[in-house]
């Protein structure tokens, strides 16, 4: 029996405020612990929370940039449960009037745009961090996250595979980019996502049972989580047997999911509208002024890349996953440079160096006009491009200019066609055996003659003119 | 209305409260005649009545997003039961 | 010296006739001669106290500008955050407790320059109505010392019933500072919720708690009223509103106020010597030129059942940070986290609060939120409309702040919803955020204090302070013999 899967994402994001939600501790990762609190993010008895307005800003940015409509009469509630990062034993979130609802977001797999529905985003709190001590048998709070505001965005269960999962969160991961309200670091935090996956029979309407995974730190172990858990669901079916409702934790260093509670241990959060907060009410007045705040989104950029520039779908997808890649893209094209050369540079030899070098897409340490210079060099044929590349290296490491660069490593080729031509017509006269092969159809001869006026050249003969003018002087003798 | 001694019990754990046997009796006695109580509501006709979570009709309380000095880390720490390496120390969880 | 009022004593200081510290002195001596027998303080700060007198006199020497009430001594109910100074709530749990803050009010008190005597006790985190529950000790009602003061603001009513401050500050949930002002014949004032600010008052029910004054006189009551009422912007439920001197706007004149009487307050449960007291006030104050009537607040006997489920369900959510984790105490033995948290707060916290904390976890568990706690919010919903209607007829509404006058200590202990029924004159008011003040309207046969409540419309402080202002003048008020 084939099993479809069905998946739902939630996905929190930390939001790039200047200051935690409720308090003006600074919103700042990493620090000495216990040192960005305050008797209210610590919640000490008597304090009181007041409403940063920009993480409302920028929630309802993130709500019109995935198509939400946003509620105009939200509140806030709080959520109760005991656990020690929680210092106020609830947290306060937002139950059944989010900031923001019934949204989507396009993404493209093979070649197929699917929509991927968004049922809300709502505001809250972030809860602090335990470190566990084994040495002294203890856990040691620190509430520095405390207060932190995150959005939380939950997607319809409208996946239907890890991959599509992976796209999906890439897609939001560049629309949170580009609307600037995370900084969507997997590694530090600020973006988290838990999965919830089920198996229904192809056809059948009902979902199945869902189980929910938490615990996952990066887009890789989201994959692997939900291709473990496809895995075991279906395997628990094929031998006749049921799935239970539980919440999983991910062990991405063993690739297994462990039981963390199952639906009777299942949390009772008595939420009830928090007291403390006023209702939040959204004018369209304040919407339209959000609107105003946000960028050309991915999604319109791929398609200007694809109409204006001819750009295939798949170059502008890889180009708009990461703002600052499509922004540099943007910027070297508006100086000049020719789009499709601009693409294939920043997707594939400035990828392949940044990857190796374990930099961010888009990090790039030299500047668009220093891009255009070197695509510019190259068009002149003042260096080939197997030098190029060696110059984009150096690039990478020094902030000179690329001409620079080429007279320090000595990498001009020569271009100049009188010289060329003398090259070619030495190497000629010196192998006149070759020219006998060519004409009796041997092509190698050709590569060898090639190889032959390089070395003349030390290396720096144009190959492409010196390839054309030996097949004219060819043909013609 | 009864309240049971496995209600009582359950709710004593969501609150995270200890209750002996006779604390836990004395408490369903005391629950149900308060909750009792409270069933008098139920003879109010509420069909449509929105709930007030504010006396006073008010919204969008809010504040700048300008940052404001933390609190010094002793401070904080100063009241803590107990603390250890610059924080709060709990017996260890197990995730 | 003790006995002066605190609008006597500011301006007393202000004409330079008296220093601060010869009255703080006065204060700390009289606390020293009756405390024993009435026990209001939990925390007595006499060095403390000096120096800021001191501090005070200094600048009056030197001719610099002081605030609005230089040099009086004042106290404050325990659950008010002060800095570094114990703030208990009467509790075990908060035993020794330093807030690294202060609360608003006492900011503002302290920006006004007037002197902090101590803090005072109260029922465990402000929840019962006799002052019993405190961790600490009984307050004893100053008229009767085998009689309660009443709760939770207890010890704030008895301090200034006996001369140990010029005023304090209490909060009010349910009644917990008109109760007590009544049963111990002061003044007391439950402003309209949100004027002034909850920032630091260690919040029991949250949308029904509000800080405000008990002192001897209406004028005292006014005066502090203009310190602490304001916008906080600290305080997301802060009313944000400008407001003219209610000290300056008593003037007496009652002439053509009309006054509603509801006849739901004057029913059976009212004592007979209540009723006797406040129907010789109704014709007091038709004397100066009011009319008042009967009238209904049909939905008054659903107040009581709501108030219970309201704030124990906020309660329950408030008190859970009380955990061993951050401040305050923690139990010596526990086997993990769980019992961490289990052995703490069931050691930590006193009968009643586990009691509160209990239904209002029920009230908003899984299947119960829409019965009990939605349901209370909803009725809320329509007792705040009663009194609209009623307010468009009249100006004010009097009634019996108490049912009788002080009771037993030990009387009503054995059942908890027979105390809870203390409080039936004054919770509607707090769910519906209205301002009321409560002044001692005549004493009993055994010489206790029968308190009068006036109710006002939202943010009618103003007017409910000068009609008590009118009354008082035709009260001969009795001191307690100590």
């Amino acid at each position: 029996m084939n099993y479809e899967t069905v998946i739902g994402l939630e996905v929190h994001a930390e939001l790039k405020t200047n200051t935690k939600i409720y308090c003006g501790c600074k919103n700042e990762f990493g620090g000495e612990p216990n040192t960005h609190t305050c008797p209210i993010c610590t919640g000490m008895p008597g304090t009181l929370p007041v409403l940063n307005k920009r993480v409302v800003d920028f929630a309802i940015k993130a709500g019109l940039a995935m198509n939400c409509t946003i509620t105009k009469y939200g509140k806030q509630d709080r959520k109760n449960y005991f656990y020690p990062d929680l210092p106020k034993a609830y947290q306060i979130s937002q139950f059944d009037l989010p900031l923001c609802q019934n949204g989507y977001i396009d993404i493209l797999v093979d070649g197929e745009t699917r929509r991927i529905g968004i049922t809300r985003i709502h505001i809250e709190e972030d809860a602090g961090k335990l470190v566990h001590d084994d040495y002294a048998n203890c856990s040691i709070a620190d509430y520095n996250r405390c207060g932190v505001p995150l959005i939380e965005i939950v997607s319809e269960p409208d996946l239907r595979s890890p991959e599509e999962a992976r796209v999906f969160l890439e897609t939001l991961k560049s629309i949170l980019e580009y609307t600037e309200v995370s900084d969507c670091k997997m590694q530090e935090g600020s973006l988290r996502c838990d999965v919830n996956v089920s198996l229904r029979p192809f056809g059948q309407k009902e979902f199945g049972t869902r189980c929910e995974m938490k615990n996952i730190n990066s887009f890789r172990a989201a994959v692997r989580s939900m291709e473990y858990e496809q895995k075991r669901q279906a395997e628990v079916l094929s031998a006749g047997g049921v799935i239970v409702q539980e919440t999983r934790s991910w062990d991405d260093v063993k690739g297994t999911s462990v039981v963390m509670r199952t639906k009777e241990d299942a949390q009772d959060y008595r939420y009830f509208p928090e007291p403390d907060l006023l209702p939040i009410v959204v004018s369209d007045e304040w919407v339209e002024e959000i609107k105003k705040t946000i960028p050309e989104l991915p999604e319109q950029r791929r398609s200007r890349y694809v109409n204006d520039y001819g750009l295939p779908e798949y170059d502008a997808f890889l180009l708009t996953s990461s703002k600052k890649t499509a922004d540099f893209f943007d910027e070297t094209v508006n100086l000049g440079a020719a789009p499709k050369t601009v693409s294939n540079w920043l997707m594939g030899d400035i990828a392949k160096v940044l990857n190796d070098r374990e930099l961010e897409a888009g990090d790039i340490p030299f500047s668009p006009a220093q891009l255009k210079s070197l695509i510019a060099l190259i068009e002149k044929g003042t260096i080939s491009n197997s030098a190029a590349k060696k110059v984009l290296n150096e690039m990478f490491n020094s902030s000179e200019e690329p001409e620079k660069i080429v007279e320090q490593l000595g990498l001009s080729q020569v271009s100049d066609e009188g010289a060329l031509m003398a090259m070619v017509q030495e190497v000629m006269a010196q192998n006149p055996q070759s020219i006998v092969d060519y004409k009796a159809g041997k092509d190698r001869a050709l590569g060898f003659l090639m190889g032959q006026v390089m070395r003349v050249s030390k290396g720096k003969a144009n190959p492409q003119v010196i390839s054309q003018m030996l097949k004219e002087a060819l043909d013609k003798a | 209305m009864k309240i049971s001694k496995e209600e009582v019990l359950h709710v004593a754990k969501l609150a995270r409260l200890k209750l002996s046997d006779s604390e836990a009796e004395a408490l369903s006695a005391d629950m149900e005649s308060i909750i009792g109580f409270a069933n008098k509501l139920n003879e109010l006709d509420t069909e449509g009545v929105v709930p007030t979570a504010h006396a006073i009709p008010m919204s969008n309380a809010f504040r700048e997003d300008v940052v404001k000095p933390s609190y010094d880390r002793d401070a904080m720490l100063a009241n803590a039961p107990s603390a250890e390496d610059g924080g709060y120390t709990v017996p260890k969880v197990v995730e | 010296m003790h006995t002066l009022t605190a609008h006597e004593i500011r301006d007393k200081i202000k004409n330079k006739e008296m220093s601060s510290k010869e009255i703080t002195k006065a204060f700390l001596d009289r606390i020293e001669k009756v405390e024993d027998k009435v026990e209001s303080y939990v925390t007595i700060l006499p060095e403390e106290a000096m120096k800021a007198a001191e501090t005070v006199d200094e600048k009056i020497a030197k001719g610099e500008s002081v605030g609005a009430l230089a040099g009086v001594p004042m106290a404050l109910k325990d659950n008010l955050c002060t800095k570094d100074i114990l703030t208990t709530c009467s509790s075990k749990m908060l035993h020794n407790f330093r807030p690294p803050y202060d609360c608003t009010v006492a900011q503002k008190l302290k920006d006004a320059d007037t002197v902090l005597l101590g803090k005072l006790n109260m029922d465990e985190f402000a929840m019962g109505s006799s002052t019993e529950n405190s961790f600490f000790k009984k307050t004893k009602n100053p008229y009767d010392i085998t009689k309660v003061p009443g709760g939770s603001s207890g010890g704030s009513a008895a301090c200034v019933a006996a001369d140990e401050a010029a005023f304090t500050l209490g909060s009010d949930t349910g009644g917990s500072i008109r109760q007590p002002a009544s049963l111990c014949g002061c003044v007391g004032l439950k402003p309209t919720y949100g004027t002034v600010s909850r920032f630091g008052l260690v919040a029991f029910a949250s949308s029904l708690d509000q800080i405000g004054p008990l002192a001897k006189d209406v004028t005292d009551c006014a005066l502090v009223y203009d310190q602490i009422v304001g916008y906080d912007a600290m305080d997301s439920t802060s009313v944000n509103r400008k407001y003219a001197s209610f000290e300056k706007a008593l003037t007496g004149d009652v002439c053509g106020l009309k006054i509603g009487v509801p006849a739901e307050y004057m029913g059976e449960g009212i004592s007979e010597p209540v009723q006797k007291a406040i129907l010789a006030a109704l014709d007091s104050f038709k004397a100066l030129g009011a009319e008042y009537e009967d009238m209904h607040l049909p939905l008054n006997e659903y107040a009581l059942p709501a108030y219970y489920m309201i704030s124990s369900a906020e309660a329950s959510s408030n008190l859970a940070r009380f955990d061993g984790v951050k401040y305050g105490f923690r139990a010596e033995k526990f086997d993990d986290l769980v019992d961490l948290y289990a052995q703490t707060r069931s050691e930590g916290f006193g009968a009643e609060v586990k009691r509160r904390i209990m239904i209002g976890t029920y009230a908003l568990s899984s299947g119960y939120y829409d019965a009990y706690y939605k349901k209370a919010q909803q009725v809320r919903t329509m007792i705040m409309q009663d009194f609209d209607k009623a307010f468009e007829k009249y100006d004010v509404l009097v009634t019996p702040a108490t049912p009788t006058t002080a009771f037993g200590i030990g009387e009503k202990t054995d059942d908890p919803l027979q105390m809870y029924m203390a409080d039936i004159c004054t919770v509607s008011v707090n769910i519906a955020g209205l301002p009321a003040v409560v002044l001692p309207c005549g004493y009993d046969a055994n010489g206790l204090p029968v308190g009068l409540q006036i109710i006002g419309k939202p943010f009618g402080e103003a007017a409910i302070l000068n009609a008590a202002y009118a009354l008082e003048k035709n009260i001969s008020k009795v001191r307690p013999t100590l």
